[in-house]
């Protein structure tokens, strides 16, 4: 790898900060992020799943050469292009602990690559499910400019590269629910005080009513340690993206006003136990010599909670949203430089988090 | 009712979704739809299509092979895959097998989203005739929003744009 190339990875990998996490944007007191993802693929080419070793590779070297091509024009923010083969897995696993590709993509596999902006808010995974999957990440709830900001990239690729597209059925995927506009939109939403008050399962019952899907993002299902929840689009077909988008803006508003309401009736009507609640998170957190990622993640919500409730100023929503990637596996041991046993990796979180939150 | 799968005992499990405002329903025997593992996520709050995707190509008559007039399974030119490779799979081999399997997607399509037709984004590259229906499609839905909300100005500037390209359409030019 170049090694211009290989001081952008490392400053990538090497912090547990990105551009998602720093409370910027629309209602990000609830909402931690919005993405947006387009699936597409190459015309006349089979999808990743048959591609032997050699072709995915020709795939790979067709998508970051268009890349790169576009890198000279300078019309966008350039775009590093990685081939995760030269990844230790260490340094795989914090890209997916940073939002920047999927768990899947992590896995070793025929010619899978990853280009990212500098400031991680675009990035391309090839020969992942499709192709290509163009991905925005933004801070708070601005699905807009996520999708504004695919579609730009979207179409100075598709400029290179001959997209697989029918004019019935939209662009083409390899699988059938993503076929359309491959458009797969989704916010991140931290719900404490539902959590608190019983009522998360009722809202989001409500909300996959609606034709969405929620799944939780940290520990299984719907379960959701940290109370933080996914809302994404399941259908692709049929709408326009301005639709999906609307839909999902406007469900997660809702959703926002829901946890709002919980927050002030928690503050105003159990105070005494909220506040017992967070401060004894705080302690432990700021304290405790060991810690796995699932008790990291749980006390996260209820300082986070405090944090947006004006409790500890001497946090800001920035710095208690970096632990989320902190206290990963992948980044414990890629400070540590190797890999841990899990009770090892607990003392080296522990110490990693006490840090964070003293300096 | 019988079972949509086996088509041998009454449905008992019904489920449905409602998207892009029409209700897709599947109707299944309680032994098919345990089998499916639909009973399991029934009781999960959250209903996926791809878990629907998988009760569909699990079942006899969506996951049934296509086969040539010769009696031989159809297989994608491009990539070689069989119809019955991508019920397996739950994907496709190649851009071209929704071409080769066009019959049997298009009213799987319709299931899982409720439409078989994109109304979306098309590539800056594609087909001018196919990017100029589609943009007058949305002209004409913004038109009657404009006259709707009387806002004539405007809907005099998308009439304008109408004809525009309408213009084009019929010189075969964008
Ligand atoms: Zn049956
Ligand atoms: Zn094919």
């Amino acid at each position: 790898m170049k090694d211009e190339r290989k001081e952008i990875l490392e400053s990538i990998v090497g912090s547990s900060s990105s551009p998602w996490m720093d409370g910027s944007g629309n209602l990000a007191d609830v909402v931690i992020s919005s993405r947006v993802r387009l699936a597409r693929n190459l015309r006349d080419t089979p999808f990743p799943h048959l591609l032997e070793e050699r072709a995915a590779r020709d795939v790979m070297d067709r998508v970051f050469k268009v890349i790169e091509s576009v890198n000279k024009k300078g019309t966008w923010g350039e775009l590093t292009t990685i081939d995760l083969s030269e990844l230790n897995s260490r340094d795989r696993q914090v890209l997916v602990e940073k939002h920047l590709m999927s768990p899947q993509h992590a896995e070793p596999g025929p010619g899978k690559g990853l280009a990212t902006r500098r400031d991680e808010r675009v990035s391309v995974m090839v020969n992942e499910e499709d192709h290509l999957r163009i991905q925005c990440l933004f801070s708070g709830l601005e699905l807009d400019e996520a999708y504004i900001t695919a579609s730009g990239t979207d179409d100075l690729l598709d400029e290179g590269l001959d997209f697989a597209y029918d004019d019935t059925i939209g662009f083409l995927t390899a699988c059938p629910t993503n076929a359309g506009t491959g458009l797969r939109a989704s916010v991140m939403v931290h719900l404490p005080a539902l959590a608190i008050g019983d009522e998360v399962a009722r809202v989001l019952a409500a909300v996959n009513k609606l034709g969405l899907v929620v799944r939780g993002l940290y520990g299984e299902g719907t379960e959701g340690k940290g109370n933080v929840f996914q809302i994404s689009n399941q259908i692709t077909l049929g709408q326009t993206e301005k639709e999906i988008i609307e839909n999902l803006s406007l469900v997660g508003k809702q959703v926002v006003a829901e946890e709002k309401r919980f927050r002030e009736n928690l503050y105003k009507t159990r105070r005494t136990e909220l506040e017992d609640r967070i401060f004894r998170a705080w302690g432990i957190l700021a304290n405790a010599r060991s810690m796995s990622s699932g008790e990291a993640v749980r006390l996260w919500s209820d300082v986070r909670l405090g944090v947006e409730l004006e409790m500890l100023p001497q946090m800001n929503v920035r710095k208690i949203n970096e632990i989320l990637v902190l206290a990963q596996p992948g980044f414990v041991q890629r400070v540590a430089g190797r890999d841990m046993a899990p009770e090892e990796r607990d003392v080296k979180r522990a110490e990693l988090i006490r840090h964070h939150v003293s300096s | 009712m019988m079972c949509e799968e086996c088509g041998k005992a009454p449905a008992v499990v019904h489920f449905e979704q409602v998207q892009n405002g029409r209700k897709v329903v599947m109707n299944l025997c309680r032994e098919c739809a345990e089998k499916k593992g639909v009973l399991n996520f029934l009781f999960q709050p959250a209903f996926s299509i791809n878990n629907l995707l998988s009760a569909l190509l699990g079942s006899q008559v969506s996951g049934a092979p296509v086969l040539e007039p010769s009696g031989r399974e159809r297989r994608c030119p491009v990539c070689g895959m069989s119809y019955r490779d991508f019920a397996r799979a739950g994907r496709l081999g190649c851009s071209r097998c929704y071409e080769t399997f066009e019959d049997r997607l298009d009213p799987l399509l319709r299931r899982i989203h409720g439409s078989e037709r994109h109304v979306g984004k098309a590539p800056a590259r594609s087909s001018g005739a196919a990017k100029i229906r589609r943009e007058l499609e949305q002209l004409k839905a913004e038109l009657a929003e404009a006259v709707a909300k009387e806002a004539y100005e405007r809907a005099a500037e998308i009439r304008d744009r109408i004809r525009e390209l309408e213009k084009a359409a019929r010189g075969g030019e964008a």
